[in-house]
């Protein structure tokens, strides 16, 4: 070895990777120590994007915390309302309609569909294959139409509330779910042939990041991600919630833990949240959907222009929200990037007295450092693209 | 959701760990002991190699506030077995001043919630390899969710809404 190469290869050197950097997903702030261009240690480091979510939640009523979970995980806000409705939900001890359950099904498996396209584009660009992300967000764009046409928002949705959801599902909405039913398989398979056509994109996501199951349950990783390296668990599956047990889907497993298999799980994912649209769509009941209980739903809105006993019921609502039981409730859902969990404490007032957020984002993100070991610079890229953590969800 | 038989990690548990509990609750299927602060460590590893229980997930560690009781705070473990498909919570209660054992021997996953309890509470987890502030500043004061923590935060020179800090 002659002294030139003895330099080169051994230099050791810490660069800082964020909070602003194109490819970490927002304000992620990675500690780096490099020996040459090898990961020695990567350190993550959290919390730009810290607001204080759950003291909010703690001076806030029941009902106006729902516009808040739609900024945890901003590119899948349904899946946050539906996790934060449904752990109140629990707490009052009520049930939702059969309408409203099939409605939220149908809501939370648009927003996985929104979510996962994301992801993918977000991921591909990274990695240098640009034209994927905007296929994706086109594609993108056709979910947020439609949640468009059920709530008048497209990212921020407070669709879901306690007790049922917000606006009916019209026709119309069911008529534009089937029309993307039928455009999206065939953009999904293009996808994977340009991706997995791409020897460079293959040979990126193959074999990096590499975590055994037995490792990633021991640090906390769930959803795709921990799907990916083997483990069948998915609480749609194993402590099915709403009505997901009457569905007949498929839960996508990997083998080898690595980049590669987390993107194969996302699309395949996609598909099986198509199956579950289709089957929900064709099984839609007529009926309320809300619950016949006036302290938790306010009035349609129209009346509340045209009608005093409305107005004086929508005050109320308002103003003083509902009380909650005294106890204490954990209620998780499988969130597109994992377990979302909402932890509430209830002292018996208006509002919650402590309220917890299990979010999937950081969770995973504690992996990062086990997973880069070894690995090179550019591979820490496609290993945090893979994990698809979201800012507003990790640092709440 | 269905109502889960708790006959198992109600009464099974109790049997086996019954020096460390000190009380325990059924609320909505949920099952939650309060246990002794120092045999978390071992009541987490029983669960977790019990092959009857076999509590392989770490769900999240978190703290909570009863401002006003003694002892004031609560952490609290959730558990689940991937396996089995069962959950458990646990409890312990803790002053100002105490400290927990940190239970990242057993899960190597507590390492950042514990972080974020001693971020947001100031409850110190002893024996844990890197207790840091995880989401404020290293030279932040204070811990924002204890209920005596000003919701508009103390008055400095980036917060002028702030409230003054008590002397």
């Amino acid at each position: 070895m002659n002294e030139r190469d003895d330099i080169i290869a051994t230099q050791g050197i810490t660069i800082h990777m964020g909070p602003q950097h194109p490819s970490t997903h927002g304000v992620l702030h990675l500690v780096l120590d490099l020996q040459g261009e090898k990961i020695v240690r990567a350190e993550p480091d959290i919390g730009y994007l810290h607001r204080g979510t759950e003291k909010i939640a703690e001076n806030l009523l029941y009902h106006q915390f729902v516009p808040y979970t739609d900024r945890l995980d901003y590119m899948c806000a349904m899946s946050n309302n539906l996790a934060y409705v449904q752990a109140v939900e629990k707490l009052l001890g009520i049930e939702i309609t059969e309408r409203a359950k099939h409605i939220r099904v149908i809501a939370a498996e648009l927003s996985r569909i929104a979510g996962h396209l994301m992801a993918i584009g977000a991921w591909a660009l990274d990695l240098g294959a640009m034209s994927i992300l905007l296929y994706a967000v086109r594609e993108r764009e056709i979910v947020l139409d439609i949640f468009e046409m059920l709530c008048g928002a497209r990212m921020t949705l407070s669709y879901l509330r306690v007790g049922g959801v917000r606006y009916d599902f019209t026709d119309g909405c069911k008529e534009a779910c089937e029309k993307m039913l039928e455009i999206l398989p065939g953009r999904i398979s293009e996808y994977e042939r340009i991706l997995l056509g791409n020897r460079v994109w293959v040979d990126r996501n193959r074999g990096v990041g590499v975590i055994s199951a037995e490792e990633a349950i021991n640090l906390g990783l769930s959803g795709p991600a921990l799907r990916a390296s083997g483990v069948k668990w998915d609480i749609r599956k194993d402590e099915p919630y709403l009505i997901y047990d009457r569905f007949d889907f498929d839960v996508p497993v990997g083998t080898n833990g690595d980049c590669f298999d987390r993107y194969v799980i996302r699309i395949e994912e996609i598909k099986q949240s198509m199956r579950i649209i289709r089957q929900a769509l064709r099984d839609l009941p007529e009926g309320p959907f809300n619950v016949d209980m006036p302290e938790l739903v306010p009035p349609p809105k129209p009346d509340v222009y045209n009608n005093m006993e409305n107005l004086i019921h929508h005050f109320k609502y308002v103003s003083h929200g509902f009380k909650v039981p005294k106890g204490e409730v954990y209620s998780s859902i499988e969130a597109p990037k994992g377990e979302l969990g909402v932890y509430i404490v209830s002292d018996g007032s208006e509002k919650p007295y402590r309220l917890k957020l299990r979010v999937p984002s950081f969770h995973n993100l504690q992996t990062v450092r086990h997973m880069s070991k070894g690995m090179y610079l550019a591979d820490v890229v496609a290993i945090i693209s893979s994990l698809d953590p979201v800012f507003g969800e990790c640092d709440k | 959701m269905a109502q889960a038989d708790t006959s198992l990690l109600v009464d099974k548990f109790k049997s086996s760990c019954m020096h460390g509990i000190i009380e325990t609750r059924v609320f909505r299927g949920e099952v939650t002991h309060v246990v002794r602060r120092e045999s978390i460590g071992d009541i987490c590893n029983f669960l977790k190699t019990n092959p009857e229980f076999n509590m392989d997930y770490l769900v999240d560690v978190l703290g909570a506030d009863y401002y006003g009781e003694t002892p004031r705070f609560e952490v609290v473990y959730h558990l689940y077995s991937i396996r089995k498909k069962q959950r458990i919570r646990l409890k312990l209660r803790v002053d100002e001043g105490e400290s927990v054992p940190s239970i990242t021997p057993v899960y190597a996953g507590a390492d950042w919630p514990e972080r974020e309890v001693y971020d947001m509470f100031g409850i110190v987890f002893e024996g844990h390899p890197d207790l840091r502030r995880i989401y404020l500043a290293g030279d932040w004061e204070g811990h924002p969710l204890r209920k005596d923590y000003p919701l508009r935060g103390y008055r400095d020179k980036y917060n002028p809404y702030g409230e003054d800090k008590p002397e």
